[in-house]
């Protein structure tokens, strides 16, 4: 590998060492003592080096060098290299060194100390939602707190996103003309607003709006949804669970069989075919079975009732959850549809036309010639909208969602240690974004594998 | 070569400015306003009564006026200050790096906050309590039936901390809702989001007047902590720190002897005290001492007349009561240190 | 069948086409599109029914003219207003001038612009006479400008100088000088949006391209140093930065009176160098291998290579990416109002606080997300129209 100012430096020693050797000769043996990967160039490349190279002061210069046999140090082009990252080094280093003192300086003057000791101290705050929480827990543990709800929230995102993305994306190259009409000023719409903004305006204009809790809007008996929340029934596990959880393995079991089967005799045939046609009917048939012959249900709804301030039990979405969800959902989804279209449109039409031709079904299509091709396309803008949609759950913290910058936040303020958290913070993040870009990055080389 | 002697001299010469640039002198807050010929002061710009900024632009408020009071006493004119709009969470932030000279905006002193937060704080300007606003139809009269409420609360403030506190003390749970911003807390609360609001009892009075039908709501007869607010300045410059401490004494001090805004240029006496307080005193005064014009009290007063005439300024027509923030002569807790 | 596929395309009947055939074609084609129409129609139509009887008869306009000075300068002192104009106008002569100049898009966006000044002036609001006459005198500077500048290709140069000086002069006439000037705290609204939007762009522009240099450079040191930077960055989420920055540039830079203005500025541009290398990096990947050693062949050193034929073929392959990135930038200035300036999205969110609009979140914010709407949908059409212009992709 040769840098493009390697070859600049090195060109004038080069000519002055070897003096009147044809030129390709005389450069592929520079390069060759010199240990660099030789470049072969066309003599067309050449010809306004030989002009500018070899004019007589140029010669008169270089031929003094050819006298000593060697490059001298400060012209080989390894020794600047190194000499000048070095210098960029120290220079980096200096400049996070003065930045590095200025601040342990102010910190000083102010009385403060730089050291994460406060994380055992008792937090004495309370937090809304997340895992069992109490104020006499450590900010560590507040903290945690805030990070499992970023989590939840973006996890919950993504799958959302991707759903509705892929339904706006597939809408935008629907041969009904109001269809795509409708799916592209959608996504125009959700993409070219600050999501801030839509998240501000779903919290305060319309989830805020809902009636109070005694004005419920109540769904099918179970579910109610106010300004406090959107409540759910949610299921309870029961004694008898375990029999009908039998059930389930052995549907498991026999699915298992049934898709392996199946795989064999599409092989023999040698024809593609959906490999899961035996197994899903039979483990769905099993499971479904077992659900009435168990004795009792294996679940039983806990439903949500009015007691005192609020609804009790079942499951419920807090109105900033459900605002920012809404919100990142929506946002990201717009991104997914145009990722998804154009993931699609890159596919040539000749292809499907041809998939056509040799008799595959407009589903076979999609699955064997469109989607292989598609998807490598689409993974990689898809991961980059995920990190997206994680880093901006932090806007969390306009609507009093406890995620973990507003949780960093509140403890920035209690304890005044603004330093360690935004540290904690970024790094919390910092984690995500790699773990979660080099799983794409597996899938995505695990898929081009198998499109192969 | 020649390039990359270029380059190299350029690193160092950018390095070289560098340093310069970034270490800087220690010199008190109170030169640097001199300098500036402007006060910077952190103030609440939501809450009616200590701290609001109307439509036309204008500051109004009780912490606002003890922003103008510091103005006259180091630059000689009230309106030489610059407002700087805060919330709770970002004040002390702003105070440590300097942001704000000083910090006004209903601020409790704790001592971890005089500590641990890098704050030095000036005597307390107003002793206030914390409370709790519902509404009256939920018929609720003590703290016990807000088991299972939902309770609106500031970030970064006491309030969050002492609300920890007493439902740990009650042995009841409640949901807190944690709002950066006092606006979106009070409209939350307005729009049924949450049963009840929790807060310095100050700003519920002030803050219910703006909600939709304040006679809806009724703040509960309890006081949940002690919440001593006052002006704060950055620790570790005693100078300044003194600076601000005398002005909030002054306006004490002109209460207790009758001095007013109206009567302070043409006020006449023979106590040395009130004569060194006014400036017309023989000596240098007691401004010298404190690196202020020898006038600076007298400015003080003339700006935003004494505690009393503020508080009946600002807080009178929230109908807040003086209850403790009265003359200790009156038997309260404001207690001017000598001037001496 | 074939055959006549094979003459419809040579010859496109679109004449033959009635509005009958086009609504069987496009609507009810098969049985599912049908079905799908008739949904989409009863969809749209309790949509717009609901929407328009909301937006006619419930809601309270009233809010954004009362209030209009404040979306698009927030607090900027009255008597200074002239400033904000005297920047507008600067703007406006270099914009006629160009037009006059070079055409095309430029040329369509001024047309636009002083329509909108048009209606601006006849606004039913009770403006002052005087905002009126400053909409009207800007389209004035933009008409003479244009025919100042049609076909005059000597003031070329002229022209490109002066957009290169309008940014740092527009922001001393912003901001004056010293105390009787406006202080930056002042600075508010539509205003605050787009000084932020713009000063990170241009000025994150350069440090971008910087930055992908430093990340293809051969030298390994440089290489992570850059690569350390952009991952970082781009793996934490905006609000953090601005946070970051808020507090901890004071504490970094001791000595130094930045403001929560350029402190916020700062973080956008350090914040928006990052995605704009990525983007300059994609450019630079695309320029073939060969271009670099011709270059080098005809004698151009590192620094000739890179501007002269290194960045120039590079940037121009990118431009759609950084427009994207632009727009980005102009959503994410949004942000600040988090940190508690006084930004379009920070006015709105003011204004509600106040008692008296108490319960008109949705009349304000669907104000505020149409301007916001309006500026990146006009970003990302001239983007679409640059990369027509340019052929970007059919290389």
């Amino acid at each position: 590998m040769l840098h493009s100012e390697v070859l600049y430096l090195a060109t004038p020693s080069a000519f002055g060492v070897l003096g009147q050797v044809p030129l390709d000769v005389a450069y592929q043996t520079h390069f060759i003592t010199n240990n660099i990967a030789p470049v072969y160039l066309k003599p067309r490349d050449l010809r306004g080096v030989s002009q500018r190279s070899f004019d007589s002061k140029n010669m008169e210069n270089n031929s003094l060098t050819a006298a000593s046999g060697k490059i001298p140090f400060w012209r080989d082009v390894r020794v600047l290299g190194a000499l000048f990252q070095v210098l960029f080094l120290l220079g980096v280093i200096l400049l996070l060194a003065i930045l590095y003192t200025n601040m342990l300086r102010g910190l000083d003057s102010l009385g403060l100390a730089l050291n994460f000791n406060f994380l055992q101290d008792e937090a004495g705050f309370d937090i809304s939602e997340g895992i069992s929480y109490d104020p006499s827990d450590t900010y560590l543990k507040a903290f945690w707190v805030g990070v499992l709800n970023t989590l939840k929230v973006s996890i919950i995102g993504i799958v959302c996103a991707t759903l509705i993305g892929l339904l706006f994306g597939i809408a935008r190259l629907s041969s009904n003309w109001l269809i795509r009409t409708i799916a592209a000023a959608y996504v125009e719409c959700f993409r070219n607003i600050p999501l801030l903004l839509q998240i501000i305006f779903w919290y305060t204009a319309v989830v805020a709006q809902l009636p109070n809790v005694r004005e419920s809007i109540s769904l099918f008996g179970g579910v109610f949804i106010n300004n406090r929340g959107v409540y759910l029934p949610s299921p309870e596990p029961t004694s008898s669970l375990t029999i009908w959880l039998w059930f389930l393995s052995g549907g498991l079991l026999l699915a298992v069989i049934l898709y392996i089967a199946r795989w064999r005799q599409l092989q023999q045939l040698d024809r593609p075919g959906f490999r899961a046609k035996w197994a899903l009917p039979a483990f769905l048939i099993v499971a479904l079975c077992g659900w009435f012959l168990t004795p009792g249900r294996p679940f039983t709804l806990d439903l949500p009732a009015l007691q005192g301030f609020n609804y009790q039990g079942g499951m419920r979405f807090s109105p900033e959850f459900s605002a920012l969800l809404v919100g990142l959902s929506i946002y990201t989804s717009a991104f997914i549809a145009e990722i998804v279209r154009s993931g699609i449109q890159s596919v040539v039409k000749g292809q499907r036309e041809a998939a056509r031709a040799v008799g595959l079904k407009e589903g076979q299509t999609l699955r064997l010639v469109i989607l292989p091709q598609a998807v490598p396309i689409i993974v990689p803008p898809l991961t980059s909208q995920y990190l997206n949609l994680a880093k901006n759950s932090s806007l969390a913290v306009a609507i009093a969602f406890p995620d973990l910058v507003s949780v960093g936040n509140t403890m920035l303020t209690q304890t005044g240690q603004a330093i360690p958290v935004i540290a904690m913070i970024m790094v919390s993040y910092l984690i995500m974004s790699l773990t979660t870009s080099a799983a794409m990055n597996w899938y995505n080389r695990w898929i081009t594998r198998i499109g192969r | 070569m020649r390039k990359f002697l270029f380059r190299v001299s350029a690193l160092v010469l950018a390095i070289s400015l560098v340093i310069p640039l970034l270490a800087s002198g220690e010199e008190s807050i109170l030169d640097k306003v001199k300098n500036r010929g402007r006060l910077i002061c952190g103030v609440n710009k939501e809450l009616p009564g200590f701290g609001f900024l109307g439509q036309d632009g204008k500051w109004k408020g009780f912490d606002v006026d003890y922003g103008r009071a510091i103005a006259a006493a180091v630059l000689g004119d009230p309106d030489k200050v610059e407002f700087r709009p805060l919330k709770a969470a970002d004040r002390f932030p702003a105070l440590q790096t300097g942001e704000i000279d000083v910090l006004i905006r209903n601020t409790t002193w704790t001592l971890t906050r005089d500590t641990d937060l890098g704050a030095d704080f000036a005597p307390p300007t107003f002793y206030d309590g914390q409370g709790f606003m519902l509404r009256k139809d939920l018929g609720i009269t003590s703290l016990k039936e807000l088991a299972g409420a939902t309770i609106g609360v500031t970030a970064g403030s006491t309030t969050e901390l002492n609300l920890a506190d007493t439902t740990r003390a009650l042995g009841i749970e409640v949901e807190p809702i944690v709002f950066e911003e006092t606006e979106t807390l009070y409209q939350s609360y307005d729009q049924g989001r949450c049963d009840a609001v929790t807060s310095d009892k100050s700003q519920l009075v002030s803050r219910r007047q703006s909600l939709k039908n304040p006679d809806d709501h009724v703040i509960l007869d309890v006081t949940i902590s002690k919440e001593p607010l006052g002006p704060v300045t950055v620790h570790g410059d005693n100078k300044w720190n003194d600076v601000v401490s005398w002005v909030v004494y002054a306006t004490f001090f002109a209460e207790e002897h009758g001095i007013t805004q109206s009567n302070v240029n043409t006020f006449e006496t023979e106590n040395p005290e009130i004569k060194r307080f006014l400036g017309t005193d023989d000596g240098t005064g007691m401004g010298g001492k404190l690196g202020l014009p020898k006038d600076w009290a007298r400015q003080v007063i003339a700006a935003v007349g004494n505690y009393g005439e503020i508080f009946e300024r600002n807080l009178t027509p929230l109908g807040l009561p003086r209850g403790v923030n009265k003359p200790w002569t009156q038997g309260g807790l404001l207690y001017a240190i000598p001037f001496r | 069948m074939e055959e006549q596929g094979l003459t419809q395309e040579i010859k496109p009947p679109v004449s033959t086409k009635g509005p009958g055939r086009w609504l069987k074609e496009n609507l009810f084609n098969t049985w599912y599109n049908t079905i799908l129409t008739c949904l989409a129609l009863v969809f749209l139509f309790f949509a717009f029914k609901g929407f328009l009887t909301w937006a006619f008869t419930e809601a309270e306009w009233g809010v954004i003219p009362a209030n209009f000075r404040l979306f698009m300068v927030g607090s900027y002192p009255q008597e200074q207003i002239w400033r904000v104009w005297t920047a507008i106008y600067i703007l406006s002569v270099l914009m006629g001038l160009s037009a006059g100049l070079w055409g095309g898009l430029i040329l369509r966006f001024v047309v636009v612009l002083s329509g909108v000044w048009f209606i601006s002036a006849l606004l039913p609001f009770d403006f002052e006479l005087s905002t009126r006459g400053w909409c009207l005198g800007a389209i004035a500077m933009i008409a003479v400008s244009f025919f100042l500048g049609r076909d005059r290709t000597s003031l070329r140069s002229w022209i490109l100088g002066g957009w290169i000086l309008s940014f740092p002069v527009i922001m001393v006439v912003l901001r004056g000088f010293g105390e009787n000037g406006v202080l930056t705290s002042r600075w508010g609204g539509l205003l605050l949006t787009l000084i932020l939007a713009i000063s990170g762009i241009v000025v994150s522009f350069p440090l971008g391209v910087f930055l992908a240099l430093c990340r293809q450079s051969k030298l390994p040191v440089i290489r992570w140093v850059s690569t350390t930077y952009i991952e970082m960055v781009r793996g934490v989420p905006l609000i953090t930065i601005l946070f970051m920055g808020n507090v901890l540039i004071p504490i970094f830079m001791p000595g130094f009176d930045i403001n929560q203005v350029l402190r916020m500025m700062l973080c956008l541009i350090f914040f928006s160098a990052a995605y704009m290398a990525e983007n300059v990096r994609g450019g630079l990947q695309g320029v073939p291998r060969g271009q670099h050693e011709a270059a080098q062949a005809v004698g151009l050193n590192y620094v000739q290579t890179t501007l002269f034929i290194v960045l120039p073929q590079a940037l121009r392959s990118v431009i759609p990416a950084i427009v994207g990135q632009f727009i980005a930038l102009f959503k994410d200035t949004s942000l600040v109002s988090v940190i508690g300036l006084i930004d379009l999205l920070g006015v709105a969110r003011s204004i509600l606080a106040n008692p008296k609009w108490l319960g008109l979140q949705a009349e304000v914010y669907l104000f505020v997300a149409f301007i916001y709407f309006v500026f990146c949908y006009a970003m990302s059409y001239a983007s679409q129209d640059i990369e027509t212009d340019l052929g970007v992709g059919k290389h």
